[in-house]
């Protein structure tokens, strides 16, 4: 089984909301210092749901990530979870880009690798989080695609996903091949150990830039995208929260719940 | 040339009738078709939406398009998308709204990368730019930590999914007029990859989420499945529920279906208590429709404190078993 995961580096979600700072005029999250960047959670997750589908079928994964340079870290990252190969898209052209310029160089990337039976994405990416992607990507190639997986099978020429809905999930059976889109629900990924690190550390990611791929420009002209991002701010809130205390920890409960009584 | 034209909504049934979120839908939808002085459309889908058309038209709607396909009857990603491209290649709207729903979220995208349109997903806010006419859709972004407004200048359709609850409801007025239109071509059933094997509902004893007016929720700050267990205890005491964060329901404290937040369910209880969870902006997202937030946290520092309007600073091994015990003793006295 040939799979592809598309994976995106992201400033780590898990900072203290309180250092989270923007520039309103670029548009732009301004990275707090000596705090890497992270792959994305839920593109984390799609890495381990391939992982799950090569220990049973055998078969290759790769990995591709539009980024800079040091989107080389998650691919290598993806690597010692269990993913074989990986490639960066890395061009001045792909900056920036929104969801559709983003699943365009993925497709352009992808036909270029070929021979594939599955993509996985994340159902959203932990930055901008469009949530579209993978479903735009998926259109683009002609593929079926199916969302917030959390469960992926491969029986016979079919994918068989358990997707998460409101009040539970259903179990969907799609041709491969196929698109699928993973939730966390898919459950925690794997830590990478021993040998893994080893191979993932000696790996060579080759960087593609727009001609190696195919790319043309005005796919990528930013006076052609969809959407426009036209502000950015940070939204403010000022709750006044009462710390309420006792001479124990017990008697603080206890002054709480009287607080409290008056409100169920 | 330009030649799209008015406002769609995509609408949803429950129960056999319009879903509280399409009616939401169609009041955003009236407001945001008036300021263009253009015409408000829905689509209906499913066998039993040939019955609220009139309905649709009392909310707002001039024109209904029904698609009575019995294979439209329960969602199905390629039936749907392919009868929504359908329709937009017909009528060519400029904007189309969809709820931030199980089908909102997987259709809207897949429409958007068939007809080349522009997508703003899960917005809180719509409105048109009185100079450029453009939609202009505000969305979270950085998992809640900021505010986004986006436009799409030439693309269309402009399409939004809107989360639920934050638009009043369309007025009713069966005075209106409108037009219910039978959408007469069929579905290439050739082009329908994808199969629903089943659904399963997953019940969740006691209250429902959702409805409760009291809910717990933990956090990674429990440490472990039995710890979880007490805040069921405090929950059962207060006739609520019990919901947890992303970590968690990812730990298997609590199940899937009970987390709370932008990526889980969206809570407006009477309290709210929070106990060993940080209050990420992705969390928060889900229970800041709450009337009082109460957070037990041993970190004062923690974000949680910004949004609630009690807390207690500590470890809540000490504080959660006072406050069950006290709350038992109120109720029972
Ligand atoms: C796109 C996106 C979507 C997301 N969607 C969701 C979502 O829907 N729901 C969600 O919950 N998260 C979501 N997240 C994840 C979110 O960012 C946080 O990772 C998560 O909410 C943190 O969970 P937590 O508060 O349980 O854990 P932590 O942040 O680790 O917090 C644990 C807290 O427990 C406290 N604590 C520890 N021990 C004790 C003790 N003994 N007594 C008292 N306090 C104690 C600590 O001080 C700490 O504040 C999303 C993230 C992204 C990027
Ligand atoms: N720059 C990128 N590189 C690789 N994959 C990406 C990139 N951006 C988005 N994706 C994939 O698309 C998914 C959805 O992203 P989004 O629609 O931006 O929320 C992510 O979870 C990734 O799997």
């Amino acid at each position: 089984m040939n799979i592809i995961v598309c994976v995106k580096q992201v400033l780590d979600p898990e900072i203290p909301p309180a250092k989270f700072k923007i520039d309103p005029e670029t548009k732009q999250v301004i990275a707090p210092s000596g705090v890497p960047p992270v792959i994305s959670v839920y593109d984390e997750r799609a890495v381990e749901a391939a992982c799950r589908l090569k220990d049973k079928h055998k078969g290759k994964i790769t990995v591709i990530s539009i980024g800079s340079e040091k989107a080389s870290d998650v691919i290598k990252h993806a690597i010692s979870m269990g993913a074989d190969d990986g490639f960066v898209l890395n061009d001045a052209a792909f900056e920036n880009l929104d969801s559709f310029g983003t699943a365009y160089v993925l497709g352009k990337a992808i036909q270029k690798i070929g021979g594939y039976d599955l993509i996985l994405c994340g159902r959203q990416a932990a930055d901008w989080g469009a949530g579209q992607v993978g479903s735009i990507l998926a259109e683009i190639l002609g593929i079926p695609v199916v969302t917030l997986a959390c469960d992926i099978e491969a029986v016979d020429q079919n994918v068989r996903v358990k997707r998460i809905v409101n009040d539970g999930y259903e179990v969907v059976e799609a041709p491969m091949p196929s698109l699928v889109t993973v939730s966390s629900e898919i459950g925690l990924p794997r830590l990478p150990a021993g040998m893994r690190l080893m191979i993932a550390r000696k790996k060579q990611i080759p960087v593609w830039k727009a001609q190696d791929i195919g790319a043309e420009a005005s796919q990528l002209d930013k006076g052609n995208a969809h959407t426009e991002i036209t502000s950015l701010t940070v939204p403010t809130r000022k709750t006044e929260c009462e710390i309420v205390t006792g001479d124990t920890l017990s008697d603080a409960a206890v002054n709480l719940v009287s607080k409290l009584a008056k409100l169920i | 040339m330009d030649n799209h034209k008015g406002v769609l909504v995509c609408g949803e049934i429950a129960e056999g009738q319009l879903a509280p979120i399409t009616i939401e839908l169609l009041g955003v939808g009236r407001k945001l078709a008036d300021e263009l002085g253009e015409e408000l459309s829905i689509l209906l889908m499913g066998s039993k939406s040939g019955g609220l058309g009139q309905e649709a038209i009392a909310y707002g709607a001039d024109n209904v398009y029904i698609a009575e396909e019995s294979i439209l009857d329960a969602y199905n990603s390629d039936a749907y998308t392919q009868a929504a491209a359908n329709l937009c290649k017909k009528i060519v709207p400029s904007i189309m709204l969809f709820g931030h729903t199980d089908i909102g979220c997987d259709l809207s995208p897949r429409l958007n990368g068939r007809l080349g349109g522009g997508l703003a997903m899960e917005c809180m806010e719509l409105s048109i730019d009185p100079a450029t006419k453009l939609l202009v859709s505000t969305r979270p972004v950085f998992g809640g930590n900021a505010h986004a407004t986006m436009v799409s200048k030439s693309a269309r359709p402009q399409m939004a999914t809107m989360r639920a609850k934050t638009v009043p409801p369309a007025e009713r007025n069966d005075a209106r007029q409108g037009k219910v239109i039978p959408v007469e071509d069929k579905l290439d059933a050739s082009a329908i990859k994808v199969r629903v094997v089943e659904r399963i509902k997953e019940e969740v004893e006691g209250v429902k989420l959702e409805d409760a007016e009291v809910v717990v929720a933990g956090g990674r700050g429990m440490g472990t499945a039995q710890n979880f267990g007490m805040l069921r205890e405090l929950a059962h005491v207060l006739g609520g529920a019990v919901g947890g964060t992303r970590v968690a329901c990812d730990e298997g404290w609590a199940p899937a279906t009970l987390q709370i937040g932008q990526s889980g369910k969206v809570v407006s209880p009477k309290l709210y208590i929070a106990v060993g969870l940080s209050g990420a902006m992705a969390h928060i997202a889900g229970c800041l429709g709450s009337k009082c937030i109460v957070a037990i946290n041993k970190d004062k520092e923690a974000n949680i404190f910004n949004v609630a309007h009690f807390g207690i600073v500590g470890d809540w091994k000490e504080v959660l078993p006072a406050m069950t015990a006290k709350f038992k003793e109120l109720k029972a006295g």
